[in-house]
């Protein structure tokens, strides 16, 4: 077990290497001077020679990756002398767009993502699954129909309808939810605010989320239902409710974890569109700003972080998967 | 001898798309203590469907059971037909077990092979733990297997075919029932393997005192185990007898089929002799003789009646008993010269 997850966190290692790698190459030989991009339109020549100095811009590539690997594990200082700045590991570059440490930009917009991503997950779980085991446990009668009917409206309606229909009727109509004035209130600080916040942000992607959800979850089950183990449980004597929520249910729940474990990855890497909707200052939200802004050291951090993301939560997907599939364990 | 089960004019038919398919059209048997009995037939010819009857493993709604089973609950009988989901219930595992023929796939792969034991045992005995893991390796080592204790922590992917059809076994004998379904047991099996599971169930059998109802399709495993043989063609049974009689004197023609198909190793490339055609469709049974679109012997039919009516279930002897037109003498004579062949 423990050689096990030795070798898949070497792996893990490996592949953000060559990620940041190829992602850093794709951003260095972009057809803008990144130089250029670091001073408005009043710019002298002068001043884009001095800070492509500064900002290590004028050496090799391979050096440049060299230096931003290192200023992760031990920070980095731009320049020298008075006009030297500093930002401290790890670092993942400065955005002279918004004057500030990229690190810094991320530590204030992540805590918002992982809030709208955590929350949301639990919810779409919830809704989800519970949905779908009504579907499978009344097959073909009116609450799987009903569940069919959920499932086809929440597919086919995007998050900026359901957000901005969220928001409309729930906030501005009926005035359910208080439109949030203070901004991100942490969960420690305030539960009562912090619900407030996030509440019509996670039901928009528990909604989008919680029908795939339902649809697996409900042919997965009923495809459970119709193995021979099953059969063979009956055969025993167990009673119906134990063969389905326990032995059926059972055999659900591995890839269940693996699709969730994915979903949520991709939700770290930033839900643009429910974060712009809800006026969410998060990891979709800086990334979208910093793309339009052609603030590339921000959106390069941000891509290498999602990036990271989906390869950690691989990664404990594949234990989790290890401790629930006595199959893999041997492997 | 004491009877076990009786099962009497059983009709299941499952309502489809296409119309109602008569899978299992009035079947009796009986299986006592002590002896096996085997039910032999094609696929489709209505074996599972019969012996998943009695376990009542029938999904609701969907098949349509009428006649009687009749089960011997530790000396009690108890009707298979009319008792409610909990009845039915009490009785799996308990007054009669299945094993069945994929053990591949018949144990669940995410719980430990104890643990399922255990399980067969509990849900007859609530809150008796160790008693139930105590039996399950007690079991284990009854069937053979090797190091009980240390195997029971296992989980089902860490043993082989054989030895997880002995689990099975194992997993079936756990409430010592008196009745055991074996629905093709062998067949997902190396052929030395089968012979293991065969000897295992012959011994259990007389250490259980059960009956056991054997469905096949191998004739093989029929000489090799059985006491009395059932043979099914679409649904009904067309010869019932002691083994003797359906290998030495079969008298319908479906039988004399079976026994010809069988493959020999002293003939000397030979073609196989297959039956011709295809069992009937169940939905659409031919108003006569189900076999008399593919019967060789239909023309010594004195009454022509073969595709008019269907041929009762005749008796020759007390015990064995068969369905044919054809009048009793003639098939002796013909059947018997082709037996005569087959065995030299």
């Amino acid at each position: 077990m423990l050689n096990f997850i030795g070798r898949r966190a070497l792996f893990a290692i490996f592949t953000i290497l060559i990620v940041s790698a190829v992602v850093f190459a794709i951003f260095s030989f972009l057809p803008f001077d990144p130089a250029a991009l670091t001073c408005g339109q009043r710019c002298t020549k002068q001043i884009i020679a001095a800070n492509r100095i500064r900002l290590g811009f004028d050496k090799p590539v391979y050096e440049q990756y060299w230096l931003f690997l290192a200023g992760i594990f031990a920070g980095r200082t731009y320049g020298s002398g008075s006009a030297a700045f500093t930002c401290p590991a790890p670092s993942f570059g400065y955005s002279f767009n918004e004057n500030a440490c990229v690190t810094d930009m991320i530590r204030e917009a992540l805590p918002i993502t992982i809030s709208l991503a955590v929350g949301a997950l639990i919810l779409w779980l919830l809704l989800g699954i519970g949905l779908g085991i009504i579907a499978a446990k009344f097959r073909n009668r009116w609450p799987d129909t009903s569940s069919s009917v959920f499932v086809l409206l929440a597919t086919s309606l995007p998050t900026f309808v359901t957000g901005l229909a969220l928001l409309i009727w729930v906030t501005i109509k009926w005035k359910l939810v208080p439109l949030s004035l203070t901004g991100y209130t942490s969960l420690v600080d305030n539960p009562y605010k912090f619900f407030q916040y996030f509440i019509l942000p996670w039901i928009t992607l528990a909604i989008a989320y919680a029908a795939i959800y339902t649809r697996f979850t409900r042919a997965a089950l009923l495809e459970t239902l119709g193995e021979d183990y099953i059969r063979t449980a009956r055969a025993k004597g167990v009673g119906e409710r134990v063969v389905f929520f326990k032995h059926t249910l059972r055999a659900v729940l591995a890839p269940l974890i693996t699709m969730a474990g994915l979903d949520f990855a991709g939700l770290i890497g930033g839900a643009i569109i429910t974060e712009t909707i809800f006026n969410l200052p998060g990891l979709g939200r800086l990334t979208l700003r910093s793309v339009y802004e052609f603030d590339l050291s921000v959106v390069l951090a941000t891509t290498i972080l999602a990036a990271v993301v989906v390869i950690v939560m691989n990664l404990i997907v594949d234990m989790l998967y290890a401790v629930l599939d006595p199959r893999v364990r041997v492997v | 001898m004491t009877q076990l089960l009786r099962i009497e004019d059983l009709h299941v038919a499952f309502k489809t798309d296409d119309g109602l398919v008569r899978a299992v059209d009035g079947v009796s048997l009986t299986l006592n203590a002590g002896e096996t009995v085997a039910i032999v037939g094609e696929s489709g010819s209505g074996k599972t469907v019969t012996s998943l009857s009695i376990m009542g493993l029938h999904k609701k709604g969907s098949a349509e059971i009428s006649g009687s089973i009749s089960l011997s609950d530790h000396g009690t009988f108890k009707d298979v037909v009319s008792l409610n989901d909990e009845q039915i219930r009490d009785i799996r595992g308990r007054a009669v077990s299945m094993i069945f023929q994929d053990p591949m796939s018949s144990l669940h792969p995410y719980y430990r092979i104890g643990h399922q034991l255990a399980e067969a045992y509990l849900v007859h005995n609530p809150s008796k733990k160790k008693e139930a893991m105590a039996r399950a390796v007690e079991m284990l080592d009854l069937v053979g297997i090797p190091e009980p204790a240390k195997r029971a922590q296992e989980f089902p992917h860490q043993f082989s075919g054989g030895m997880r059809q002995r689990v099975m076994i194992a997993m079936a004998l756990m409430n010592s029932p008196q009745i055991l379904i074996a629905d093709e047991p062998t067949t997902a099996l190396d052929v030395t393997v089968q012979a293991q599971i065969l000897a295992l169930l012959s011994k259990l059998k007389k250490e259980f005192n059960m009956g056991i109802l054997l469905i096949t399709h191998d004739l093989g495993v029929v000489a090799q185990v059985a006491d009395r043989v059932n043979v099914m063609y679409a649904g009904r049974i067309v010869e019932e007898g002691s083994v003797d009689d359906i290998f030495y004197a079969p008298l319908a023609p479906y039988t004399l089929g079976l026994l010809k198909s069988v493959p020999r190793v002293s003939a000397n490339n030979q073609r196989l002799t297959a039956i011709p055609g295809q069992p009937p469709s169940l939905i659409n049974l031919p108003v006569g003789c189900p076999f008399e679109p593919r019967c060789e012997y239909k023309q010594h039919s004195s009454e022509s009646g073969c595709n008019v009516t269907k041929p009762e279930l005749i008796g020759t002897s007390d015990t064995h008993r068969s369905r044919c037109h054809i009048p009793e003498s003639l098939r002796k004579d013909l059947f018997g010269k082709e037996i005569k062949e087959l065995q030299s």
